[in-house]
């Protein structure tokens, strides 16, 4: 029986949003906000019942799978999702309302494009994570640079310019070598199918180059240091809505591309640069906090911070077993949640002060507790505290690391200690203290608004601290199918090794 | 049911009074923490009684899986056996009295409800810590009680100094942790579960066996239970990770009597005990764990003689006991270990409350020489005070007495192993506890000093307060002095009543499997030691008890010469052998600096004038050259990228070539 192709709906159901925005007056406003909510909303929804309802955890192969020919015999529309891309097509449906709501209030400069870059760029993202197909992922992967660099560049801070330039040559430098490592496989390969290419032993010395030229446009994502400079300015121009999206989803394409390719495709090169990912991770994790530690700007700290979890990730992904790669699946969702929440903590003061400084702040917690609570719950999750989401990430992927490489599990966490040393120290300053300015006293604690965009960001955190069995169970059959996969291609590398001696 | 009623009921007090104290009112947020709390401590006694005293079986109760993944799998469990159930008396005991003393205490404080709910949270991770079956869920409770600490030391957030207080004690606590997790790390590395039951019944087949770590070959337990150590060193402020603990005397007082003396700092100790089939397969880490409580117990008593505020005297002292427990685990004596633990969290608990009443009475102030002559105003205090410092020096057949002598006894006797022959044995850790028993004796000495000049600054001679300040004086309300009763009562009795089960004939049968012991049992030979060994510890707390009446009663000018004449020793000791300034420049000022170094030239000097900013740059001056002179943003991008393609097209061209030929 031919099923229904969820997975397009579910990727093109914004676009459809989109279209009814469209439709609308410029000036209503309010049925302009209603319609991306209510679009997010429904997607949201609907994935949760087809996904996370619907998906079978036994299975280790791709499913809800569509595959019409495209462009020409060997290019198709393939979709299809498996244990390690379904939680991150739930994790932007879940996060897309909440990021309609951030701008609800705040966002009165043409709203309308606002909103329709918001849900065009929500299809992008959906659609990186559900391609089978190389050139469908490479277009949606691309793609999603250009609402990106708009809703920097239209509504960002005073520098936005500057920003989006230097977040486009950074991503620039990386599609060009993706690109032409993907043409590479085309013309070798024949094909441009994923699980085609999976399976497709590259040579060893093809695997280098390949391997080199998707870590470019990887790492610039993630980002991995020294290509990460990229990102505090855009998230220090970003408005809070695209702040979120680029630290909830953006940054996780980077990991899931690894776990997607490299891992997959070009195991041997994989494996053999796993110590120079180690090198740049570490680094990386102890640069950044410590550069965290003298941030004057809220979002730039928490910017830096972000760079220091995703070294995490990087690390989890090349430990190549199976506590590393779950860990660093879970880092990556918990990463999405609680810094999405932080940078939401840093909009709803930016929206009654209008400055990122964190010495303009100070002793909050006596006209604000609600926001006190808010704030001091997601920096202990962002420190790792236990039973919260990122703790269990963290522990999974040092455990996994430390099988492999005690030196890197020792710098990573340094980066523990410094994490707790650098939130901790803002959190004191924004929210202890005496309160004196007048300014500050005036304003106000979290309306009802901003508790709803809270609050299932709370929940999921601690869900996935507490029991995080439930999302662990989406991804043991899949990952444990990868790393199978990938010691197969290992051990047949170094029977070669030895035979050629 | 009964276990997951006694660990959950604090949790959901905490979370009744937390959210619903500002709705419903402070009334009703003391009531469900303190009932909670109550029900809770008589549950635990239960709990003692039947596993405890009365044999009943080690049981395991799971309550919820947690973390799995692959052969990592660890469930939300309780172990529930003799040192359990210890544990669980000591905190819920302390927890439900400093909840009835805090509802006096805190009377003019505005966040009562909020107060409230951090008691309760914090005996909650407390009681996570000590029931746990693994040592993921014991990091937990671990950093559970960090944050709750952090949480009630900044608990009076307008002070700076108690917001910087409650980050450092978070911090250096992480530094602990770090050691932790490692040792976590290589358990489940060397192991393959974090499960205890699994891991101690393994541990024997490792021994000798090394470990690959950070590039050299060590031995593997012994890399284990030190990596394990630095943990228990943080969390229970031993010499170099003690920093956070006198700072964090900037909380309430009640929150010093229940984290910072009787339960929290003592998790590091409970934490070694609890891994003693670790411990006891390492020669060398027990070493180390008594060579370094020995060290602290005699670096915080040096420091507690030279201090003027009264909680932070009590804060050094607490320190000085913890190492006293330590060095007694480093010489095999866990019974003694945890029965000190066990006393020490009554008689401690009760200085500081008694402390809390002094200050109370004094209008908040806390420096003694602003005190002086209170034993008649306040004689209620005064008499919880003097039982207090008579058990924490040791005075016969008081709490005290029985565990710091057993502690300083089996020091001795670990030095002295006797052979059948009679020779004397010296093995590797012979050297540590005789040390240990050196150091126990003279910190024995400075503790009785620095008791009684607390005593006596604080309750004698002639009041040193400002008018205004005496005529105030008053003795605390009976919701304070009736915690005070009770803990008194645990000071007096609770050494001589259960000194046989914990540390003497009825050692086995209490204690069974939950304390490891791979030789002989160092507490049978402490009861045989010889007869100077036993009244050492008498004589040091006399002579220091005389010192300090000479000094403080008889002839109170003395101090003040003393001083002067020896400016460099006291200064040493006053400013705590310069801890917190060699740190400062070692670690605090360096990580700025470097931050500051990699983000200004680093990031912006390094990666983004010769990344993107010099690309612009020289795309710009290669535009100009070739005179093709549009400028604007898209025309770099396009032929950066144009630049970028023709470059590795070329290069990809000729590597193939190169590869096919």
């Amino acid at each position: 029986m031919e099923h229904l192709p969820v997975l397009s709906i579910i990727t093109f159901m914004p676009l459809v949003g989109v279209i009814l925005i469209l439709m609308i007056n410029a000036d209503n406003l309010k049925n302009i906000r209603n319609t991306a909510l209510l679009t997010t909303t429904a997607t949201f929804i609907f994935s949760v019942f087809i996904l996370w309802f619907g998906f079978d955890q036994t299975v280790a192969d791709f499913q809800f799978v569509e595959k019409t020919s495209w462009l020409g015999e060997n290019i198709s529309y393939h979709m299809g999702v498996d244990g390690i891309s379904v939680l991150f097509v739930l994790l932007t449906t879940f996060l897309m309302p909440l990021v309609i709501l951030t701008g609800w209030n705040t966002i009165k400069h043409r709203l309308k494009e606002y909103m329709i870059a918001f849900l065009i760029l929500e299809t992008f993202m959906i659609g990186v994570f559900c391609s089978l197909d190389i050139v469908l992922f490479y277009v949606f992967f691309e793609a999603g640079l250009i609402p990106m660099f708009m809703i920097i560049g239209v509504w960002g801070g005073a520098n936005r310019v500057y920003a989006s330039y230097k977040l486009f040559l950074y991503t620039l430098l990386g599609s060009v070598l993706l690109l032409l490592g993907l043409l590479y496989m085309y013309f070798t390969a024949g094909t441009t199918d994923i699980p085609a290419l999976m399976d497709y032993n590259f040579t060893p010395e093809a695997q280098m180059w390949l391997w080199f030229g998707f870590f470019a446009s990887f790492a610039v994502k993630v980002p991995m240091w020294p290509v990460h400079t990229w990102l505090p300015d855009a998230h220090v121009q970003a408005p809070t809505a695209g702040s979120v999206i680029l630290a909830g989803i953006l940054l996780k394409m980077g990991g899931y591309g690894f776990l997607r390719f490299s891992l997959p495709m070009f195991p041997v090169a994989s494996y053999e640069f796993a110590e120079f990912i180690f090198v740049l991770s570490c680094i990386a994790v102890v640069y950044t906090s410590l550069v965290a530690l003298v941030q004057k700007d809220m979002k730039k700290l928490i910017a830096y911070s972000s760079v220091a979890h995703m070294g995490f990730v990087t690390l989890g992904i090349f430990a190549f077993n199976i506590q590393g790669i779950e860990g660093s699946i879970i880092t990556m969702l918990a990463h999405g949640f609680v810094a999405s929440a932080l940078f939401l903590c840093v909009g709803v003061i930016y929206d009654r002060l209008h400055t990122r400084e964190i010495s303009r702040y100070g002793g909050l917690v006596q006209n604000m507790p609600k926001y006190a609570l808010v704030f001091m719950f997601f920096t202990m999750a962002s420190v790792g505290l236990p039973g919260t989401a990122n703790f269990v990430g963290e522990v999974l992927v040092l455990a996994g690391l430390f099988k492999v490489s005690s030196f890197a599990a020792f710098f990573a966490l340094t980066g523990v200690i410094l994490g707790a040393a650098y939130m901790l120290y803002l959190y004191r300053r924004v929210v202890f203290g005496a309160l004196t300015k007048d300014d500050v006293k005036a304003m106000l604690d979290m309306d009802k608004r901003e508790i709803l965009i809270f609050t299932p960001l709370v929940i999921c955190t601690l869900w996935m601290g507490i029991y995080p069995t439930s999302f662990l169970d989406f991804m043991h059959v899949s990952v444990e199918n990868l790393i199978t996969n990938f010691n197969a291609s290992i051990d047949a590398y170094q029977l070669t090794l030895t035979g050629d001696k | 049911m009964i276990y997951k009623v006694i660990v959950f009921l604090p949790l959901i007090s905490a979370l009744l009074a937390g959210f619903f104290g500002s709705k419903l009112g402070d009334k009703f947020a003391q009531f469900v923490t303190v009932s909670g709390l109550v029900i809770s401590a008589i549950l635990s006694w239960y709990a003692f009684i039947t596993v405890g005293l009365m044999g009943g079986d080690m049981q395991s109760v799971t309550v919820l899986s947690w973390i799995v993944s692959g052969d990592f799998n660890v469930n939300w469990a309780f172990r529930i056996d003799t040192l359990t159930v210890v544990m669980l008396v000591v905190v819920n005991t302390v927890s439900s009295l400093v909840h009835i003393y805090s509802i006096g205490y805190m009377s003019h404080d505005p966040h009562k409800a909020r107060f409230m709910s951090y008691l309760s949270l914090f005996t909650f991770a407390m009681l996570m810590l000590v029931t746990s079956d693994n040592f993921i869920q014991m990091f937990f409770g671990w950093e559970g009680v960090g944050l709750a600490s952090y949480l009630l030391i900044g608990f009076w957030y307008k002070k700076p100094s108690a917001c910087a207080a409650a980050i450092k004690a978070f911090v250096v606590n992480r530094v602990g942790d770090f050691g932790f997790a490692l040792g976590i790390f290589a358990i489940f590395m060397t192991f393959g579960s974090a499960e205890f039951s699994e891991v101690f019944a393994r541990v024997g087949e490792f021994e000798g066996k090394n470990i690959h770590f950070l590039g050299m070959e060590f031995d593997l337990i012994t890399t284990i239970a030190l990596l394990l150590f630095v943990g228990a060193m943080g969390k229970s402020a031993q010499i170099g990770l003690h920093t956070w603990l006198p700072d964090a005397m900037e909380g309430p007082t009640p929150v010093s009597a229940l984290i910072h003396a009787a339960t929290m700092v003592t998790a590091g100790v409970f934490m070694v005990a609890r891994c003693s089939p670790i411990f006891e397969y390492s020669a060398y880490a027990m070493n180390v764990v008594a060579i370094v409580g020995a060290t602290t117990a005699i670096f915080a008593a040096t420091v507690g003689t030279s201090q003027n505020d009264i909680k932070r005297v009590v804060a050094y002292s607490t320190c000085s006991q913890l190492g006293y427990m330590f060095f007694a685990l480093g010489v095999g004596a866990y019974g003694a270990a945890i029965f000190h633990l066990f006393t020490h969290a009554f008689f401690k608990a009760l200085l500081f409350l008694g402390a809390g009443s002094v200050i109370h009475a004094s209008s908040d102030e806390q420096d003694m020489r602003k005190m002086g002559g209170l034993w008649k105003k306040i004689p209620l205090t005064f008499t919880a005070m003097m039982i207090g410092t008579l058990a924490l020096t040791g005075f016969p057949y008081l709490s005290g007495y029985f565990s710091k002598d057993m502690i300083i006894e089996s020091a001795y006797a670990a030095a002295h192993i006797i052979d059948a022959k009679g020779q004397l044995i010296m093995n590797a850790n012979t050297s540590g506890a005789n040390y240990a028993f050196w150091m126990g004796i003279f910190a024995a000495l400075l503790t009785s000093f620095y008791s009684w000049r607390l005593i006596f600054m604080t309750f004698f001679g002639r009041s040193r307060a400002s008018q205004k300040v005496q005529d105030h004086v008053h003795e605390s309300p009976q919701i304070m002095l009736v915690p005070l009763y009770a803990l008194s009562i645990g000071a007096l009795a609770a050494g001589g009543y259960f000194a046989s089960s914990f540390v003497g004939e009825h050692y086995d049968e209490f204690w069974r499997e939950a304390l490891f012991l791979k030789g002989e049992n160092i507490m049978e030979a402490a009861h045989h030691v010889p007869g100077w060994v036993v009244a050492s510890p008498f004589v040091a707390m006399v002579t220091g008890f005389l010192i300090s009446l000479y000094c403080y009663i008889i002839n109170p000018a003395l101090p003040a010469k003393f001083t002067s004449t020896f400016k460099y020793l006291y200064n040493f000791c006053y400013h705590k052998w310069y801890f917190d300034e060699i740190y400062d420049f070692l670690f605090v000022r360096p990580a700025l600096s470097l931050g500051r170094f990699f983000w200004k030239v680093g990031d912006e000097n390094g990666i983004d004038k010769y990344g993107p900013n010099g690309v612009v740059a020289l795309v710009g001056a290669i535009a100009q050259k070739f005179k093709a002179l549009q400028s604007g943003y898209i025309y770099h991008y396009a032929f950066a990228m144009l630049i970028g393609v023709a470059l590795f097209v070329t290069y990809f061209v000729t590597y193939s070539n190169g590869g096919g030929n």
